[in-house]
């Protein structure tokens, strides 16, 4: 018999009931809550007379539509009354139900996707759910994270289970070396370029090779939170020293022996060397290149020396069309080089790229250098009130300051633009966040998908550059 | 939840593959802490000319005359027919919201994106999945008959056409169960409370850690 894959483990960790029927409910040890895909939920256990089932499971904070400025104003500062109503609902919710929130004020609030690494209310080997696609982020970790909706949010609150059908698994191998430059963003970008926004589709995606394991936390975080735009609901890396060195001595990280024991227990997540995947795909990490998109899908990538595709000479009907259709909607030109795209703003930040690694990344860029005067904006927003204070610590804020990029208070901001942060229409944004779908970013704005050291390498020049001409 | 057995109804047809959550309903309509009011905002950016705000009064705004939805033969669909990996990208539950609202009761397509296709079952609303060849078909013969309908049977899991045509379609028993009777499967999940506890006691001995951490 072959061994048993990571995803096969934490299936099989975490099975309450095989039913009949093929599906089967599995057990939830962590549940994220925000503003956003939360209160119906609560609202239908109010309705059914239905209690949270396990209270000490949950946490909650809000993100989606948090200002990132004027932050001492706490949920007055909300300028917007239906984003302000969405925020007090949470705490409303939460102070009723007693569940932990870190509020508005708190330094630990921030991005869901970010706070919990950090609290290590992550930990390796649990189930994971949130109210929103970015929680296979919490696959870095090994973790069997996914992104649910409201009902299933309402679902894990009254009964700490999910009703599940096993995926399929596949790996995804990126041999070799990254070069310098080279992140966990661009890895994934590839990915996601390589094997399209529906590859993943019905699979547990882990992601392996010998780049994977010379990344960094932070950077397996880009990379399985992304699963997602490649149809993947959990992505997954193995465990290893890098995670238990991230892990140790966190707020929620277990203690003294129970420590030990779960070090003794997270040491067996990973796949078997027999296991077999219903799917294998492989990247040559060295040949990886900066990455950059160019249309409304996450598919629609290269790299930085690469040019916009023409459609004239794609082949098939349907994506020809999408490619007309994209470069319509984007201002671009068949064959127009990705060097030649000008930029209006720049955004750095989100669940996929605001953690310290990320800030680094971007000040050591436009360390000494200043913000091209094309631009009409390029802001930094951390992930969260501590990934703020280590930077500021860090001196990283003088760097973006004196560079004149802003340097925000902690939230979703720009990716979605739920809150003020948004691009006007027709603006182009170097941006590193995960979505260049048409309106994500601001009605009728234009995202272009980056590495944040490549977003600060375009702040400083007013179009895509490759950041490694920068490096030297 | 409302239950799902037969349906029959007018068919819009939404030519393009790669549809996303924030395409069926964009950001500024989720702040809303309702479950209902979604459908005059369902694909606002294609629908209407001018960027659309939240409580809005949507019969005022210019209107996109191109957009599918807009044209009076499908002013009435019911039957959503669309191109692969419909619903991609982010799992807000408004995109089933909306198109429920709106009166959609089925949506067919070649494949559909994980969280999406889930979050459907959840509120009564049917995603069937067809090969893209009968899905090419079923294309052709919405654009060259005017007031085009399908029936759909869940319990007998086929599609059919005006002229007989009848189609066979694959859907999880469990799914089917819960939509065939409208069940609330929190429910039907407490019956299992007993288990759940087994599991956690258990544990609570091989894996402490996980419960109380932090608090």
């Amino acid at each position: 018999m072959a061994g048993k894959t990571l995803y096969d483990k934490l299936w099989d960790d975490h099975l309450v009931k095989q039913r009949d029927d093929g599906s089967a409910l599995i057990y939830i040890d962590r549940q994220l809550l925000h503003e956003v895909t939360s209160p119906q939920a609560f609202e239908g256990l109010r309705l059914a007379g239905r209690k949270p089932w396990r209270l000490d499971a949950n946490i909650a904070t809000p993100d989606h539509n948090v200002p990132t400025t004027d932050r001492d104003k706490g949920v007055e500062g909300i300028v917007d009354p239906v984003s302000r109503i969405q925020v007090e609902t949470l705490d409303k919710n939460c102070d009723e139900f007693g569940i932990l929130e870190f509020k508005i004020k708190d330094q630990r609030q921030g991005i869901v996707h970010v706070i919990g690494p950090e609290q290590g209310a992550t930990l390796p080997g649990m189930s994971i759910v949130c109210g929103d696609s970015h929680t296979s982020t919490h696959g870095a970790f090994g973790c069997l994270a996914h992104g649910i909706g409201t009902s299933e949010v309402e679902h894990v609150l009254a009964t700490q289970c999910l009703v599940q059908k096993k995926m399929k698994n596949m790996l995804v191998k990126v041999n070799g070396k990254l070069g310098p430059g080279v992140t966990g963003k661009d890895v994934v970008l590839a990915i996601i370029g390589k094997i399209g926004t529906a590859g993943g589709t019905g699979y547990a995606v882990e992601f392996g090779g010998e780049a994977i394991r010379g990344l960094s936390m932070e950077a397996r975080m880009s990379i399985c939170n992304m699963s997602i735009e490649a149809g993947a609901r959990v992505g997954m890396v193995a465990v290893d020293d890098t995670t238990i060195d991230y892990v140790k001595g966190r707020p929620f990280a277990p203690k003294g022996e129970t420590w030990d024991k779960a070090v003794d227990y997270w040491r067996t997540l990973h796949s078997d060397d027999d296991a077999e995947f219903d799917k294998v795909v492989e990247l040559d990490g060295s040949a990886i290149k900066p990455q950059v998109s160019w249309g409304t899908s996450p598919e629609m990538v290269t790299g930085i020396d690469g040019s916009v595709p023409d459609p004239d000479r794609e082949a098939d009907p349907i994506k020809r069309e999408g490619i007309v259709r994209a470069l319509k909607y984007m201002g671009l030109k068949p064959n127009q080089k990705i060097t030649d795209i000008q930029l209006d703003r720049v955004f750095i930040g989100s669940c996929t790229n605001s953690r310290i690694e990320d800030l680094r990344e971007a000040a050591a860029v436009v360390k000494g250098r200043k913000v091209s005067p094309s631009l009409k904006q390029a802001m930094v927003v951390p992930g969260s009130g501590l990934v703020k204070a280590q930077a500021e610590q860090e001196g990283l804020d003088k760097i973006f300051i004196e560079a004149g990029l802003e340097w925000r208070d902690p939230g979703c901001s720009m990716c979605l633009a739920m809150n003020a942060d948004k691009l006007g229409q027709g603006e182009h944004c170097a941006s590193t966040s995960n979505r260049n779908f048409e309106g994500r970013q601001g009605f009728g704005g234009r995202t272009h998908l980056v590495s944040p050291a490549m977003a600060a390498a375009a702040a400083v020049t007013g179009h895509f550059v490759d950041v490694r001409e920068l490096m030297h | 939840m409302r239950a799902f057995t037969q349906h029959q109804g007018v068919v819009a047809p939404m030519d393009r593959s790669n549809v996303d959550t924030d395409m069926i309903i964009p950001k500024q309509f989720l702040k809303s802490i309702k479950r209902t009011g979604f459908g005059p905002n369902l694909f606002d950016e294609l629908r209407y000319l001018d960027e659309g705000k939240p409580d809005q009064d949507c019969s005022q705004r210019p209107i996109n005359p191109d957009f599918v939805l807009n044209q009076d033969r499908y002013k009435n669909a019911s039957v959503l027919l669309a191109r692969a990996n419909f619903g991609c990208g982010s799992s807000r539950e408004h995109a089933p919201w909306a198109l429920d609202d709106f009166g959609f009761r089925v949506i067919i397509a070649p494949s559909f994106a994980d969280i999406f296709y889930n979050n459907c079952f959840k509120n009564g609303l049917l995603p069937i999945v067809l090969p893209e060849e009968v899905v090419d078909q079923l294309f052709r013969e919405t654009e060259e008959s005017k007031g085009y309908q399908l029936s759909v049977d869940l319990e007998a899991k086929t599609v059919t056409t005006p002229s007989g045509e009848v189609f066979s379609f694959e859907v999880d028993d469990f799914r089917r169960h819960c939509l065939l009777n409208g069940l609330d499967d929190i429910g039907v999940t407490l019956e299992d409370a007993d288990l759940i506890r087994d599991y956690e006691e258990k544990r609570k001995q091989t894996a402490p850690w996980l419960f109380n951490a932090g608090h």
